[in-house]
Parts: C-alpha cells; sequence; structure tokens
C-alpha cells in the first residue's frame, strides 16, 4: 500500500467534489457561501455563490439536471433546507418516479447536520430519518475523511437526488486519505471495529464514541463490533443481520431523538426478520438523543446529546 | 396584428381548438368516472400556451402548472399518450403514475405540470440556468397563475434570473382568480406584471385572450432571452372558462355576471382569432374551418380510444421507476 495522507473531513469532500469536477464539466457547485478551493481552482460559472434563496436553489438544481448537468447544492446547515422543503419533498423526491421515469435528476444536496456544538435548537439538528419517509432521495451519512470523500464521489456519480449529509462537529477532524480515486459504494456498511460480544451500529459523531466506548470495554474483555451503515438509503442492513447473528447483542447508537428514527427503522427491521430476532439474546437498546430541541448552555446540551458513558451503560445494561 | 404565415396561423388555430376540445372531453370523461381525482380545465386560456409556444424553438423548455394540458398540446405532445394519462394507463406519459397534475414530455422540452402552485418556477429557472451554460442561445418559458405571484418562489427565481441574467421568461397567466380568491384582493399591485420593477427586468402586459398579442410578446422576450439580456415578465390577462376544478362538489365565488361576460364569442380567444382570421380574405374559408375541426375531433377520438385500449399498469409497475438504474 502506498503512503497516505491526511485531510480534514470537509477537505476531503471538497477534494471529492474537485476530482469529480475535473472529470465531469457538467458538474457545478452552488451555495450562499462558495468553498474557497472550489473558486479558486474552477471559479465562475462552476462554482456560484449565490442570493440566499434555498428554496429557489433547490428547485433550480432540478431545472439544471434536467438539462444534463450535475449540479451540487450545498444548503450549508441543514436548517437551511427547510425553507426548500417543497423542493425537496414534492420536486426532487418524487419527479423521477411521478413522471414514469422519463428522465434522470442527476443532484447532490450537501448539508451539514448534528449538535454538540453549542449553537442551540435551530442550528444542532440531525432530521435525517425525516427524509427517509420520503422515498426517492438517496441519503448519506460519513464519519470519517475517507468514507466522507469515497461517497461524496458516488453521490456525485449517482443518477438521482442525493442528500450528503456531513457531520458538522466532524468537519474539522483529520483521517488518512487512501490515494487515487477511491469511491465508495452505496448501501454498503463498514466494519469499524471487529468483536464477538456485542454489536454497536453508530452514526455520524456517535461512531467515534461507539470506538471510544469499545476501546474501554475491551480492556474489561468485552469485545464491541462497531458498525457504520454510511448511507441511510440504501442501508445495508445485512451487514447489521450478520453481525447480530455473531454477538446475540444489538446498540444503536444516534445523536437524533428516538421517535421515528434511523435507530427505530434499525431494531423494527432486525425484530422483524425471524432469523435475526431468533438470535438476538437480549432486548435491542438505542442510545439516542433526548426528546428536546437542542439547548444552549453546556450543562444542558451535554445532557441532552448521547455519548460514550451511555453507549457503555446501554451495552452494560443488555449483556 | 402578425406577419405569421397563414399555414401557421391556421396550425395556431387548431392547437388552440385542440386544447378546448381536449379539455371538453376531458371533463366529460371525468363526469364519466373514466379519470380520476381532479381535472383542472385550460379552457378559456388557450391563446396564451399557443401563443407563447409558437415563438419556442426545438431545444426551448416550458413547464407548466396543475392546470397543464394546454401547455402539453402546445408545445408537441401526443395526444394520445395525454390522455392514456389521464385515464391511469400503462401506456400514459408517465405509465399512469402520474395522471392529470403530472404529464411531462422531456423529449420535447415539456418539464412537466406540477401540482403545488409555484412548484415549477425555480425549477425553470434552473433550466435557463442550464440553458446560459450550454451557451446554445435556447430559453426557458415558465407558465404560472397569479395566484403562484403571491409565493415565495416566484420572488426568489425571479431576482436571480434577473441578476444572473438568464434566458427565462416568465408568463403569469392572470385569469383574476386562484380557486375562490380573486386577484384583486391577494395581488398587492395593480397588475403582476409591475413586479418587474423590483428586479430590473421588463413587465409585460398582453391581453391573454388576443393570441397574436401573446405572440407578439413572447417573441420580443424570447429575443432579449436568446441576446443574454436576461428574464422578462409577460402577464396575460384571461379567465378560465370553468370553475376551479371539474369537481362539482366545491364551490365557485364567481359572480355569474363576471363569467358570462368572459364566456361571449367577443372575449373567447377561439373565436377571437375566428374573427380576425375571417376578416382577411382566403385566409379561413369556411371549409377549411370545418375541415379542421374535422381533423382534430378524429385526432381527440383517436386519443380516447388508444386510452380505453391501453392496459392498467401492472401492479409490480408500482415500484419501479423510483430510482434511476
Ligand atoms: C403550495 C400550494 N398551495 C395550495 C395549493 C392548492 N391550490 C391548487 S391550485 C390553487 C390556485 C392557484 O391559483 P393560480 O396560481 O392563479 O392558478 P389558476 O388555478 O388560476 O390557474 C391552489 C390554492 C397547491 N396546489 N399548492
Ligand atoms: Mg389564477
Amino acid at each position: 500500500m502506498t503512503e497516505m495522507k491526511e485531510l480534514s473531513y470537509v477537505d476531503a469532500i471538497i477534494e471529492g467534489i474537485a476530482e469529480e469536477m475535473v472529470v465531469d464539466p457538467k458538474i457545478f457547485h452552488m451555495s450562499t457561501e462558495a468553498p474557497r478551493r472550489l473558486q479558486e481552482e474552477f471559479g465562475f460559472p462552476r462554482v456560484r455563490q449565490t442570493p440566499i434563496a434555498e428554496s429557489a436553489l433547490t428547485g433550480m438544481a432540478i431545472g439544471a439536471a434536467a438539462g444534463g448537468y450535475r449540479p451540487i447544492v450545498d444548503w450549508r446547515l441543514v436548517t437551511f433546507c427547510f425553507v426548500a422543503m417543497d423542493q425537496i419533498v414534492n420536486q426532487a423526491a418524487k419527479i423521477h418516479y411521478m413522471f414514469g421515469g422519463q428522465t434522470r435528476f442527476p443532484l447532490v444536496f450537501r448539508t451539514t447536520v448534528g449538535g454538540g456544538t453549542r449553537r442551540a435548537a435551530q442550528h444542532s439538528q440531525s432530521p435525517y430519518s425525516m427524509f427517509m419517509q420520503l422515498t426517492g432521495l438517496k441519503l448519506v451519512l460519513p464519519s470519517t475523511p475517507a468514507d466522507a470523500k469515497g461517497l461524496i464521489k458516488t453521490a456525485i456519480r449517482d443518477d438521482n437526488p442525493v442528500v450528503f449529509f456531513e457531520a458538522g462537529r466532524l468537519g474539522g477532524v483529520k483521517g488518512p486519505i487512501p490515494n487515487g480515486d477511491v469511491s465508495i459504494p452505496f448501501g454498503k456498511a463498514d466494519v469499524k471495529r471487529e468483536g464477538k460480544d456485542v454489536t454497536v451500529v453508530a452514526l455520524a459523531w456517535m461512531v467515534h464514541e461507539a470506538l471510544a466506548a469499545a476501546e474501554e470495554l475491551s480492556k474489561q474483555g468485552i469485545e464491541v463490533e462497531v458498525i457504520d451503515p454510511r448511507t441511510l438509503v440504501p442501508l445495508d442492513i445485512e451487514t447489521i443481520r450478520s453481525s447480530v447473528f455473531k454477538t446475540g447483542h444489538l446498540v444503536i447508537a444516534d445523536e437524533a431523538p428516538a421517535a421515528a428514527s434511523v435507530s427505530a427503522d434499525i431494531a423494527a427491521r432486525i425484530v422483524e426478520d425471524a432469523a435475526s430476532f431468533e438470535a438476538l439474546k437480549a432486548p435491542i437498546s438505542r442510545v439516542t438523543g433526548l426528546d428536546a430541541p437542542i439547548p444552549y448552555s453546556p450543562s444542558l446540551e451535554d445532557y441532552v446529546f448521547p455519548d460514550r458513558s451511555r453507549i457503555i451503560e446501554a451495552i452494560r445494561r443488555i449483556l | 396584428m402578425t406577419n405569421l404565415s397563414p399555414e401557421r396561423q391556421r396550425a395556431m388555430l387548431r392547437r388552440m381548438i385542440t386544447i378546448r376540445r381536449f379539455e371538453e372531453i376531458a371533463s366529460e370523461k371525468f363526469r364519466s368516472g373514466d379519470i380520476y381525482g381532479v381535472v383542472h380545465s385550460y379552457a378559456g386560456e388557450e391563446a396564451i400556451a399557443v401563443g407563447v409556444c409558437e415563438a419556442l424553438r426545438d431545444g426551448d423548455q416550458i413547464i407548466s402548472t396543475h392546470r397543464g394540458h394546454g401547455h402539453c398540446i402546445a408545445k408537441g405532445a401526443d395526444l394520445n399518450r395525454m390522455m392514456a394519462e389521464l385515464y391511469g394507463r400503462a401506456d400514459g406519459y408517465c405509465k399512469g403514475k402520474g395522471g392529470s397534475m403530472h404529464i411531462a414530455d422531456f423529449s420535447i422540452g415539456m418539464l412537466g405540470a406540477n401540482g403545488i402552485v409555484a412548484g415549477g418556477i425555480s425549477i425553470i429557472t434552473g433550466a435557463g440556468l442550464a440553458a446560459q451554460m450550454d451557451g446554445n442561445g435556447a430559453v426557458a418559458v415558465g407558465f404560472f397563475g397569479d395566484g403562484a405571484s403571491n409565493a415565495g418562489p416566484f420572488h426568489e427565481s425571479i431576482n436571480i434570473a434577473a441578476a444572473w441574467k438568464l434566458p427565462v421568461i416568465y408568463v403569469c397567466e392572470n385569469n383574476q382568480w386562484a380557486v375562490n380568491v380573486p386577484a384583486l384582493e391577494s395581488v398587492a399591485t395593480p397588475n403582476v406584471a409591475d413586479r418587474a420593477k423590483g428586479y430590473g427586468i421588463p413587465g409585460i402586459i398582453v391581453d391573454g385572450n388576443d393570441v397574436f398579442a401573446v405572440h407578439n410578446a413572447a417573441v420580443d422576450a424570447i429575443a432579449r432571452a436568446r441576446a443574454g439580456q436576461g428574464p422578462t415578465i409577460i402577464e396575460a390577462k384571461t379567465y378560465r372558462h370553468r370553475r376551479h376544478t371539474e369537481r362539482l362538489d366545491q364551490p365557485d365565488a364567481r359572480p355569474s355576471e363576471e363569467v358570462n361576460a368572459w364566456l361571449q364569442e367577443d372575449k373567447d380567444p377561439i373565436q377571437r382569432m375566428i374573427t380576425t382570421l375571417q376578416m382577411q380574405e382566403d385566409l379561413l374559408p369556411p371549409t377549411v374551418l370545418e375541415n379542421l375541426k374535422t381533423v382534430v375531433e378524429n385526432e381527440l377520438a383517436e386519443a380516447v380510444s388508444f386510452a380505453e385500449k391501453s392496459p392498467f399498469p401492472t401492479k409490480e409497475s408500482a415500484l419501479q421507476d423510483v430510482f434511476a438504474e
């Protein structure tokens, strides 16, 4: 293996976009604040700094995609995409199906999610499960720079609308990046750590909390398997099932609240499958954000968000 | 007045009659239960779609609204596949997945009817952006109602189109009502086109029931757009002949004197065009008009029979086309 370089999560995404833009002249990027590297490397008109009009930009991406382009629109915080909900829910998610599959809409919506940054309720949201209900959008949520780079490339190459969720809290976190044109297929979970005693499925920031918990527990002889689904649509339930067959114990960790969530969906898919249900030696346990808008004060936010200690508690409870 | 050739004028008349008869048949088939859900009739507004689309060329794109049949026909959509879609059949434009409110034909640049008021305005702005980046002189036309002009996408999109000089023509079909809300009460300015000032672009008001007036305005706006001078708002004043939808269980708040006045021959866009053509010698002899009506009638009878013969889609197809492969 050749020597690897290090990049932050955000820089890895931008590098992935830049590599794809070099190859495919139909890709262009719009956001209310243009990423500097893309602006320098490609400039106008392929990198556009736009009016603050997320709804129009989202619709424009659909129109441009119909015209043979591969637009990327960065909504920035997921918060800001709610003004564009019509275009997301009623247009982007349905347009391919509703028109009988006539035309492809290859487009990527980038957006940051998650809290833990002391930015209070409006700027700390993790509403990806809302989008799972829409059917027609592919959903990505990477947890490492390498995954982020590999998955943004796949997102751009995909012929469907993709929402690319970026964990805001991970933006500056660095990690190794493999050399070359490495894309990662959708629908393939990654086993971030192998273990035989308990399976922890974790998303985004929680992957790192789960790995820390696993490290801690391994000192006490408990071997935790940590799985990152990486894409929510399509969701690789098979990898989770195989792990549950092996460990017989399942914990799901996500900072979004538990109601109608990714964690609820994974739990349901495991128990409604007879073989997986049989394999379980204890109830499934979920470690999630509490049911409150995210508060500002550190003492409050830290209480509402799950962390490694709650993952450890959950594991202890079911083992 | 117009300098279009007699053939083109007759072709425009034929399209307008096709739209009117298509809508009459759609109403009838809705009442008989062959068409489901909801149908919004374009009857009375034909001159707008036809006047604008006649000024377009291949490669130009349009987007429509919930009241979309007229725009499809004006852009050259296939009547058989349209009717089959209304019938919910496998050979419909959307394989029976769309229905009246969602007919599209991307191969002719018709980017779809849309069930969301104002939903198409930003999509067509993106089509205009694509055309500008292609640099091939194509333009994009967004049709929408007076009601839609009060919604956010109108303002956001036109601001961007004006700032970026996108080749988009925003055609407001002001039929003076949004369901039961009169434009007089809901549009803050006397005319929708007055808002163009706020974006620094031309706002043109035309008699939407005069197909040549609409066509002339469209020709000018399209020329501006092709020349890189940016968007135009065209406001076409018109009136819908029928209630908001074909469902009779919903009220129609429009005063009957107002409706009746607009139903008179001197207001009807098709009758007005016929009168204009007949005033010019040899342009539309009675036999030619009769012939033309017969051709339209035959085409639509064929469309109905095509729709009736087309099978309902298979159950399996419900799970197809969720994603592009
Ligand atoms: C966002 C949205 N709100 C409400 C509706 C319900 N609705 C359907 S058509 C319509 C009126 C639209 O009026 P206008 O834009 O003037 O078009 P017209 O029907 O007169 O052609 C309304 C309110 C909708 N489809 N979408
Ligand atoms: Mg109206």
